[in-house]
């Protein structure tokens, strides 16, 4: 489809006119069938009168652990969609040698490998890490709930709003065709002047402010929230990460933020902050993007670092080895994660000094993670290993992320960066960690607290084809792109001309398929998991005979996760009680406090979500009226003085005393 | 069998893999001096990170296998901690990097792409009389122009250079960044509009080799390919005869219509250019009437041009402003651009007048650092009497 | 059994301390953003693109002015936490107003200025310089406009409801805010306007 060279704006649907509707054959499949399935889904929660539910129970609940669960579905449909687009490059560049052009035209190739990018970051990775520290840290803490409750529906919420955005510009317009980070002069108007860069740009913030306030909440969740006797040192190293991740998010999403904002102006304004003309300095945008998206490496990254450690030690049945030095280097991760921003583009032409720098700084930062990586082999040394599937996910990720932190390290050294920028053995490099590192360790996260969060474990067969298939897939998909790297081939390729690279597109166009299984097979596992759950169910809580805090209340845990705030003495919490034979107190329950459930987050999100998208077309009366509603609708949530309500005691007994029943039933 | 076992077994393939591709990888076996210098350094890096992460891996795979519960070693639930062990596994990646940190340190600075040659391959010095080849490269939308400044001559989508002559590359870009890679003969660097990057490099094994464009730039990226002939000097002299012969001529308007957007072009060449045309492209102003950019930073540097240049603009009409459309900002002014206020002399003057001066080419013998003394004390004396008289004789006199 | 390992009193958390170290931590993520922009100003400073600079534009007795009604604002609202410590509503109330028009004045001062400006033909597209400086003086301005409209709602609702605790912690973070827009203001006073100028 060609892009429109110079569109009408009417008053009242600004640039949306016909012509924005796709015509490829292949949208237009997507779309029906997207439809199809969405019409299907409407329909059968329509009848089997969902609707109430969903909307008292989940969208409008403010119970951090429903929350959780929301980002990790979001993550998860985000995650199909991702994958789907990974699938159509590959095939594309397996088809595209000998004259052929593929099946993909440029404009739908640039679109999908750009969209690949942003959906597998912004709306996979953050949600599925979001979801996880969202449901784990406060009951690792001991806490009822996350400091501000609202805020965190609300962010939630506006994450969704930046994934529908995002996905609206499927099937309405464009989606940007400049790569996930959209680098000037080529996302400036006059290189893409149609609405993909401004999906970009609106879906990012919108997601961004989510992003943004759900790190100040769980930062301050864990600053203020502990439960008593748990300092800072005695936290557990997943809380630890999390609490490392948080602080990398305020300190870097308002980077990004700015950035946007001076794309953004650029683009509707017409300022000169990165035009080649008239002063601006595209360089400027480059440094600043990198400045925030080197710690968001971090940021998705950190938090699995606190889930290998939970996992090695659980199925080690042991302490962790070297706590202190396993804090003190996520700190050290943490700092130096700001100093290495450069590295993305030694060949912009820094001296050699600069470029230096940056390469070194870079590398010390695997000195603090290959310390990491010993502790946890510590913590196997004399344990006992039980070898369920979290702890296999561990050990893939273990042998696959050491690849990949080597690889890292190669590209660190600026002359050997100037071989291999831009080129496949960099792409394969960052799949190399973050499949290994983020998508393994989300796996094992998965595993091992999905008994938590639903009462039952997860099929172990369809978990262990998953596991072959993906651990598999991975290689085989990968490894071939290292090989083309080396071969002098550029990323974002469409088209080839060397036969002789075709082979190797074909393994890795393989690998992805065997991906691909392996994505189903973990479906499969969810589907045979829920029907049998029965056969499944854990009356314990604590399935694994795990240590920490989130093991020592009932599974899933009540909306109050604990009757009574546990009080810490050491580290492992949960692992002490159960040494010390700490029963449960038989004291009175009191009434708890809670936070009432508002959907105020999700009308807010609504509107900003309208008012994006009324942004990208242009259509200013609606951009207005949706602001002002959103403005008059934050100020009326602020009227609503009366947010809380106790849970009276009788619930609570008769709540707890159903679980010592079941408990007792279990024994 | 266990589990841990079976992933071993997959992790494997990856050195096979990468050691059977070796032989067609052109990354690791370049036809230039630098690319070959930077091959090395690639391995030696690697090299150094496997003594440690194949330790790594042997012991994942040996603890899992030793450890498994129903294999019921010894099991010591409370032990955590070690300093040995912590000193070992702190210190023992620390020294990799203060290693690995050395050569990067070295490697960057003899490698830097805008330090010209030490040598010119691992055979042969630098002749004494030795000019390099000069080559302005400009990325257009998408094809890459060659400018010979020397020989006046320029060429589109085909690059021809004498092997063995050190090249020096000046590169910028007419629309977005781009990066240019012949991977065959030295490591990339960014063109970027309204800026100038520099390469050098040297091809020592005459050929044809693939050169690209290794930064997205939009639609026609994909066929923003050519191939970079490395011919002897002879050949390199005949290919110039033949371009001339075959006439054409690369003016302003010419470039202006090379401009716009075009994929997929096949080589073609031009007998002439405009001596002005690289830095016009360097400085934006290959349009009639606008302001250079080093005319304009030369004017900020005076404070501006004050309320009176405000109004010193005038209306973009040419294609390139919106390559793909005539986008305007929708809530701004229609693009514009600055009028230049120079006479044509002035602006020849400054055009011509951006000639650096000549570089300093560092002692090819060994590299040394002008501002620091000779070693004196024990390491001095420690040093043998051969390196010291030769560092004696020909390290000149620190110069402030 | 001697150490206890659930905690069976009620145990009471504070109410409002995660508020004031949560606005905190915002209020830290807020100057980041201002970082960004002041980075992005020192970065294009000079860049004229061969039009007005500084020296032609800015009217620093204009500034002066402005720069006095926001610190006047954060003093004003200064008494207005004092007498919300006494628990004097309408004492409270009068010096939020007094607060609420010297930010209005400040915004009119600053609009006054920047339609000054536009109308020379210097506005944000002329050049980058110019561009940081309206992106940079009116994302401030943005922040006051807000911090306004905030004082507004507070206003109303100090008058339905009285000092009551959750009022007293929203007044205290806007006067967090208040104050912080302030510090960013001596920045871009100093940074902007008087480098640019001398």
């Amino acid at each position: 489809m060609a892009i429109p060279d110079n569109v009408e704006t009417t008053f009242l649907l600004g640039r949306l006119n016909w012509d924005a509707i796709p015509r490829e054959p292949i949208v237009l499949a997507t779309f029906a069938v997207v439809l199809l399935g969405g019409l299907a889904m409407l329909a059968l929660l329509t009848h089997y009168r969902l609707w109430g539910w969903l909307w008292r129970e989940w969208f409008t609940s403010v119970d951090h652990k429903k929350i959780g669960i929301m980002y990790m579905v979001l993550g998860l449909v985000m995650f199909v969609r991702g994958f789907a687009d990974a699938i159509m490059m590959r095939l594309q560049q397996v088809m595209a040698f000998n004259g052929s052009e593929g099946y993909l035209n440029a404009h739908h190739y640039d679109q999908i490998f750009t969209a690949h990018g942003v959906i597998m970051i912004f709306f996979v990775a953050m949600p599925f890490v979001t979801g996880l520290m969202n449901y784990i840290v406060p009951l690792q803490i001991g806490a009822r709930d996350v400091s501000f409750p609202f805020l965190n529906n609300f962010s939630f919420w506006m994450t969704t709003g930046g994934a529908v955005i995002v996905m609206a510009s499927l099937f309405l317009g464009e989606f940007a065709q400049t790569g996930w980070l959209a680098f000037p002069p080529l996302s400036g108007l006059s290189y893409s002047p149609w609405v993909g860069v401004d999906y970009y740009i609106w879906g990012l913030q919108v997601a961004g402010v989510g992003t943004t306030l759900s790190g100040i909440n769980l930062l301050v969740t864990i600053l203020k929230m502990r439960a008593p006797g748990m300092t800072m040192m005695r936290m557990p190293v997943f809380t630890w990460t999390s609490f490392c991740t948080n602080i990398l998010i305020v300190a870097s999403f308002p980077v990004l933020t700015a950035t946007l904002v001076l794309l953004t102006l650029d683009r509707y304004l017409g300022t000169n902050f990165f035009t080649n003309d008239l002063g601006g300095n595209p360089m400027m945008y480059i440094n600043l993007i990198w400045i925030w998206g080197h710690p968001e490496v971090y940021i998705l990254i950190l938090p699995l670092f606190g889930v290998y450690s939970e996992v090695t030690s659980t199925f080690s049945g042991k302490k962790l080895f070297g706590y202190t030095s396993m804090v003190y280097a996520t700190i050290c991760i943490t700092i130096l994660s700001y100093l290495v921003w450069l590295h993305h583009f030694f060949t912009m032409g820094s001296g050699a000094s600069v470029n230096s720098f940056f390469g070194i700084t870079t590398m010390i930062i695997s000195i603090p993670t290959g310390a990491k990586l010993f502790n946890w082999l510590f913590t196997m040394y004399q344990g006992r290993l039980r070898f369920e599937l979290p702890m296999m996910w561990t050990i893939a990720f273990m042998l696959t992320f050491v690849i990949g932190g080597m690889t890292g390290v190669l590209l660190a050294v600026p002359p050997a960066d100037f071989v291999l920028h831009n080129s496949l053995f960099l792409v394969a490099h960052f799949h190399n960690v973050i499949i290994g590192g983020v998508l393994f360790g989300l796996f094992a996260a998965i595993n091992f607290w999905w008994p938590k969060a639903f009462g039952y474990t997860l099929d172990v067969f369809w978990g262990k084809v998953s596991f072959w298939f993906w651990v598999v897939g991975f290689w085989v998909a990968f490894m071939p792109l290292y090989v083309l790297g080396l071969m002098g081939v550029t990323r974002r390729m469409r088209v080839f001309d060397d036969p002789g690279l075709q082979i190797w597109f074909a393994i890795a166009g393989f690998g992805a398929v065997l991906i691909a299984l392996g994505i189903a097979a973990m479906f499969v596992q969810f589907g045979v998991s829920i029907m049998r759950r029965d056969q499944n169910r854990d009356l314990t809580g604590d399935p694994w005979d795990a240590r920490s805090l989130e093991w020592a209340t009932s599974s899933p845990p009540a909306p109050y996760n604990f009757a009574f705030t546990p009080v810490i003495h050491g580290l492992d919490a949960w692992a002490e009680m159960k040494a010390q034979n700490a029963t449960r107190p038989d004291a009175p329950y009191l009434p708890i406090h809670m936070p009432k459930g508002t959907g105020a987050g999700v009308i807010l999100a609504a509107l900003s979500t309208i008012c994006g998208l009324a942004l990208v077309w242009y259509i200013w009366w609606l951009a207005a009226l949706s602001f002002a509603a959103l403005v008059v609708a934050a100020i009326a949530h602020t009227f609503n003085y009366d947010r809380d309500y106790h849970i009276p005691a009788d619930n609570i007994r008769r709540t707890e005393d159903e679980r010592a029943r079941l408990l007792a039933q279990g024994v | 069998m266990t589990i841990s076992m079976k992933v071993f077994r997959y992790a494997i393939p990856v050195p096979v893999i990468a050691a059977l591709s070796g032989c067609e990888a052109v990354v690791l076996s370049p036809a230039g001096d630098i690319a070959e210098r930077q091959k090395d350094l690639l391995l030696a890096a690697t090299g150094l990170m496997l003594i440690i992460i194949i330790p790594v891996m042997a012991l994942v795979v040996f603890f899992a296998w030793k450890y498994r519960a129903d294999r019921k070693a010894t099991y010591q639930p409370e032990w955590a901690h070690s300093t040995k062990i912590e000193l070992v596994i702190w210190a023992a990646p620390l020294m990799i990097i203060i290693c690995l940190g050395a050569l990067t340190w070295v490697g960057t600075h003899l490698l830097d792409p805008y330090r010209p040659l030490d040598r010119i391959s691992k055979t042969a010095e630098i002749p004494p009389d030795h000019q390099p080849l000069e080559v302005q490269v400009v990325a257009l939308d998408w094809k890459w122009l060659f400018i010979y400044p020397e020989q006046g001559v320029a060429a589109i989508n085909e690059l021809a250079i004498p092997a063995n002559r050190e090249v020096e590359f000046r590169l910028t870009s007419s629309s977005v960044m781009n990066a240019f890679y012949i991977p065959a003969m030295a490591g990339m660097i960014y063109a970027m509009p309204g800026m100038e990057t520099k390469l050098h490099g040297v091809f020592n094994n005459p050929g044809s080799y693939q050169g690209l464009a290794s930064h997205y730039s939009g639609w026609g990226f994909s066929g923003m390919r050519f191939k970079a002939h490395a011919v002897v000097e002879a050949g390199f002299q005949d290919w110039v005869a033949e371009v001339r012969a075959k006439g054409g001529d690369l003016t302003r308007e010419e470039y202006l219509k090379l401009e716009v957007p075009s994929q997929n072009e096949s080589p073609r060449t031009y007998a002439s250019v405009d001596p002005e045309l690289f830095n016009r492209a360097v400085n934006l102003c290959v349009e009639p009437g606008k302001m250079c950019m080093a005319e304009m930073m030369a004017i900020d540097d005076k404070g501006g041009l004050g309320l009176e240049g405000s109004i010193n603009i005038q209306s973009l009409t040419h294609d390139k402003h919106a390559r793909r459309g005539n986008a305007e900002p929708v809530l701004g002014v229609t693009p514009f651009a600055v009028s230049s206020i120079c006479t044509p002399g002035d602006i020849a003057l400054m055009l011509t007048d951006t000639d650096e001066k000549p570089e300093r080419r560092s002692n090819p013998e060994r590299m040394h650092g002008h501002a620091l003394p000779v070693p004196t004390g024990v390491f001095g004396r420690m040093s043998s009497p051969a390196i010291r008289d030769a560092s004696r004789s020909a390290l000149p006199e620190p110069k402030l | 059994m001697s150490t206890t390992y659930w905690e069976t009193e009620p145990h009471h958390h504070e109410d409002g301390a995660s508020t004031n170290i949560g606005f905190w931590v915002y209020l830290m993520s807020d100057c980041l953003m201002f970082a960004v922009l002041f980075a992005t100003f020192g970065v294009l400073h000079g860049s004229y693109a061969a039009g007005p600079g500084p020296q032609d534009l800015f009217d620093l007795r204009l500034v002066a002015v402005n720069t006095a009604m926001l610190l006047l604002s954060s003093i004003t609202y200064g008494f207005a936490m004092l007498a919300m410590a006494q628990g004097n509503k309408s004492a409270t109330l009068r010096w939020l107003g007094i607060t609420l028009i010297f930010g209005l004045c400040f915004l009119g001062i600053e609009l006054y200025e920047f339609n000054h400006m536009i109308h020379e033909g210097a506005g944000p597209q002329r050049s980058a310089f110019l561009s940081a400086f309206f992106t940079l003086v009116g994302t401030h301005g943005l922040h006051v406009t807000f911090g306004s409209l905030w004082l507004v709602v507070l206003m109303v609702q100090v008058a339905q409801r009285g000092l009551i605790p959750e009022n007293q912690r929203r007044l205290l973070c806007l006067s967090l805010f208040w104050h912080f827009l302030d510090v960013i203001w001596i920045g871009v006073f100093t940074l902007v306007y008087l480098l640019g100028v001398i």
